[in-house]
């Protein structure tokens, strides 16, 4: 185990994870009882004892809104001067007209629902949250804005780091592999833009596959795998043996 | 209607338990598909299932608090899950039971970790043959934990009885009709907190002493197969090949 | 469904700091012992339409409980028993916060607390409420009414409704050929036969200190409580945790101890009420 690796153990809330003296990384998940370091949920503690760190990884949760975190949104509720949109948070994020639109609007003459409507699917970024109301949305920026095609596949917000890897490694491989375009969102929403159909049902599985087994090490080789023999299956490339 | 003898002559009760014996105890997480988290747990024969929705906002805004989430439990009764088909109407019973439930879980959840949200608990006995508070907590806790609600540690119950004049471990409902008290406890015992305690029936000091000691061993055991129970969610995935 | 309460009333922080503070000294604010209830004042026979009752200020918690026998039909599992009905209701006379309507599920486990502790112990003679065998016997129905709210509704209430069955005269009854009940209340033909009495104690913990009879500023600030009955023999005869806290074993032990020892006093108390000459 080389020196800079942390070692991860699975735990459960009120389980002991370690003694000493630890900065942590993550208060809701880490406390300290008595000396003692403490899970507070189902997940991966972390523990670097070269830098004295602990971290946590849950394996269960909602998503809990960050500022710049970019989430994928579905419309709710059409106000005069905003939209209520479905972040998967414990609370609607609210879109304002003035920030999709780039302009004041006047709620007598225009219904914002010409714009968007419920059902309708965006892409923002988290610009305030302050606990003190629901999350407020901007779609101001590259890539952001209504979606007009692709497809979506959820997984557990907690899982979406696995999807994304190492310094991106998983996501370089999911889109290198499958040549399809992915923006993976922070609230566990992945928005997918394929070649062909064969192509985005190999993809969504490998994403179902990365949720269910991402507590297992070894995962980035075993999704290669298995997107090279899902691509074999499909009749997509040639079955040539497996990738070294 | 004859008292039914609750201990036998070889000292075990009507079940064929030793007094300190648990009932099989089984546990599931992850049970129900459109829940935050879930859990299905029985002992013995009671039957018990427990939903959790939330961390979510809701319409009824002046029940909410400012710098924590509030807890909303209830604990229902399925009509069929008792003897005498029980009225699909809310019973002081349940009333209670559903405050008790909700303060044994409230020490142990991290409320302030979701401002201005309700964490709801649902809980359906479906079917009862005594301990269904107490198998009610240890399913309303594993439900939590299974929707990634941050909590100080698990809370399990257990109920201790008196038949006969002998304190006996997780009674049925048999003992619980013809016994002579019936203590439900739930613990949290990584924390060392009692956070549901009742006693109905009557019990000398040393009696009481002597069955808190037996309910916490109870618990305990219980509480192993609690974490068991998560952890064999994870760690018995097998990698597909 | 059961759900957290929301802060009715909040205690001002610098008055919640105070009672703290002193607690963790072993000190009330008010000044009482960590073991010594508030004043409390008894008066049996409150309500002259009652078949029993008495009103009870404890501090300035006020709660009136009568008895009311009514002749109805054995349960059919204890076809040579009388039954008991225990209710209580938290008026909305005592505090701005109580709506009108059913009871709460505080109000209801208030009530239940106090049926268990008088049906677990057997404090009413139950074979002695037999008019018909096997077809009619008498229903005692405990109603309690909570006037003013200072606090400890729970302790204040179960004296009451010992003081009130304590204070109860059963209606002369007569059975004809028929099998047919007349009650005459306007003449008694003995008082309820009681074999135990039984109060309830209230413990309430905070900054790790344990103190009875909480009022109603240290019951917002406790972090639970634990009400423990205890019977005139010295027996345990319910405990109710209650509140959203939580106790070590250790203090568990240490209340159920506490309780043990207050509860003589307070029997004392209802006794002493009970006999003075009128």
């Amino acid at each position: 185990m080389s020196s800079k690796e942390a070692r991860r153990v699975l735990v459960v809330p009120g389980e002991v994870i370690c003694e000493g003296e630890f900065k942590v990384l993550s208060p809701n998940y880490i406390v300290k009882v008595d000396g003692k370091y403490i899970a507070t949920a189902i997940g991966l503690a972390q523990i670097n004892d070269d830098s004295r760190e602990l971290s946590f990884i849950p394996l269960e949760g909602c998503y809990i809104p960050q500022v710049d975190d970019i989430v994928i949104g579905y419309v709710v509720d059409v106000g005069l001067t905003y939209w209520e949109v479905d972040i998967r948070a414990p609370f609607t994020a609210t879109l304002y007209a003035v920030d999709f639109l780039g302009r004041p609007v006047n709620p007598a003459k225009e219904d914002l629902s010409s714009y968007l409507s419920t059902g309708d699917t965006v892409i923002a970024r988290v610009e305030v949250f302050d606990r003190s109301r629901g999350p407020i949305i901007t779609t101001k920026g590259k890539g952001l804005g209504k979606v007009i095609q692709g497809t979506i596949a959820e997984i557990s917000p907690v899982k979406v780091a696995r999807v994304i890897g190492k310094r991106g490694s998983m996501y370089q491989l999911l889109q290198g592999e499958t040549g399809c375009d992915i923006t993976v969102a922070r609230n566990g929403r992945i928005l997918i833009n394929c070649p062909n159909k064969e192509l985005e049902d190999i993809l969504i599985m490998a994403i179902l596959k990365i949720e269910r087994e991402a507590h297992i090490p070894g995962l980035t080789d075993r999704i290669k795998e298995f997107i090279i023999r899902e691509k074999v299956k499909r009749g997509l490339i040639s079955g040539e043996g497996k990738a070294t | 209607m004859g008292k039914v003898r609750l201990l036998r002559e070889d000292g075990l009760r009507h079940d064929g338990r030793r007094p300190d014996e648990l009932r099989p105890i089984r546990m599931q997480v992850g049970v129900l598909n459109k829940a935050s988290g879930s859990a299905l747990v029985e002992y013995g024969a009671t039957k018990v299932l427990a939903a959790v929705h939330g961390p979510r906002e809701i319409p009824q805004k002046h029940l909410l608090l400012p710098n924590r989430a509030i807890l909303r439990c209830r604990y229902h009764m399925l009509t069929f899950s008792t003897h005498e088909r029980k009225s699909p109407a809310p019973t002081r019973r349940e009333i209670e039971l559903s405050k008790v439930i909700r303060e044994a879980l409230e020490p142990v959840v991290m409320a302030e970790v979701f401002p201005r949200t309700a964490i709801d608990i649902f809980i359906e006995v479906i079917n009862a043959d005594g301990g269904t508070r107490t198998a009610s907590v240890t399913a309303a806790s594993l439900a939590l934990a299974d929707a990634g609600i941050p909590m100080r540690d698990l809370v399990v119950g257990v109920a201790v009885g008196k038949v006969d004049g002998v304190l006996v471990l997780d009674i049925d409902e048999v003992e619980d009709m013809y016994g002579e008290a019936d203590m439900p406890i739930a613990v949290a015992p990584s924390i060392g907190l009692v956070t549901l305690l009742q006693l109905n029936g009557v019990l000398t000091r040393e009696e009481f002493s002597e069955a808190i000691k037996l309910a916490l061993k109870g618990a305990q055991v219980i509480y192993n197969i609690a974490c068991e129970t998560l952890k064999n969610r994870y760690l018995g995935i097998k990698v597909e090949e | 469904m059961s759900v957290t309460p929301s802060a009715e009333i909040t205690v001002p922080k610098l008055r919640s700091a105070t009672i703290l503070s002193m607690l963790k000294k072993g000190l009330r604010a008010s000044g009482r012992g960590l073991t010594e209830f508030r004043p409390i004042e008894i008066v049996p026979g409150y309500v002259p339409n009652a078949d029993g009752s008495a009103l009870v200020r404890l501090g300035n918690t006020v709660v009136v409980a009568g008895v009311k026998l009514e002749v109805g039909s054995p349960y059919p599992d204890t076809p040579n028993e009388g039954a008991l009905v225990v209710s209580a209701e938290f008026m909305p006379t005592a505090s701005p916060t109580f709506e009108p309507g059913p009871p709460d599920e505080n109000a209801i486990e208030l009530a239940r607390v106090i049926d268990r502790s008088l049906r677990e112990i057997k404090a009413i003679d139950m074979e002695k409420l037999v008019i018909v065998p096997g077809r009619r016997v008498w229903v005692v129905y405990v109603d309690i009414y909570v006037l003013d709210h200072d606090g400890n509704l729970v302790d204040a209430s179960s004296i009451a409704a010992l003081a009130a069955l304590m204070d109860t005269k059963l209606p002369k009854v007569e059975v004809d050929e028929l099998g047919n009940v007349k009650v005459d209340r306007s003449s008694r033909s003995g008082p309820l036969q009681l074999r135990h009495k039984v109060v309830t104690v209230s413990v309430a913990k905070a900054e790790n200190v344990l103190f009875v009879d909480p009022d109603i500023e240290e019951e917002r600030v406790c972090e639970t409580k634990l009400v423990i009955a205890v019977s005139d023999d010295g027996r345990i005869a319910g405990i109710q945790k209650s509140g959203l806290g939580a106790l070590s074993v250790e203090e568990v032990m240490k209340a159920t101890e506490i309780a043990l020892n207050v509860s003589k006093d307070l029997l004392a108390i209802v006794e002493k009420s009970l006999t003075k000459p009128t």
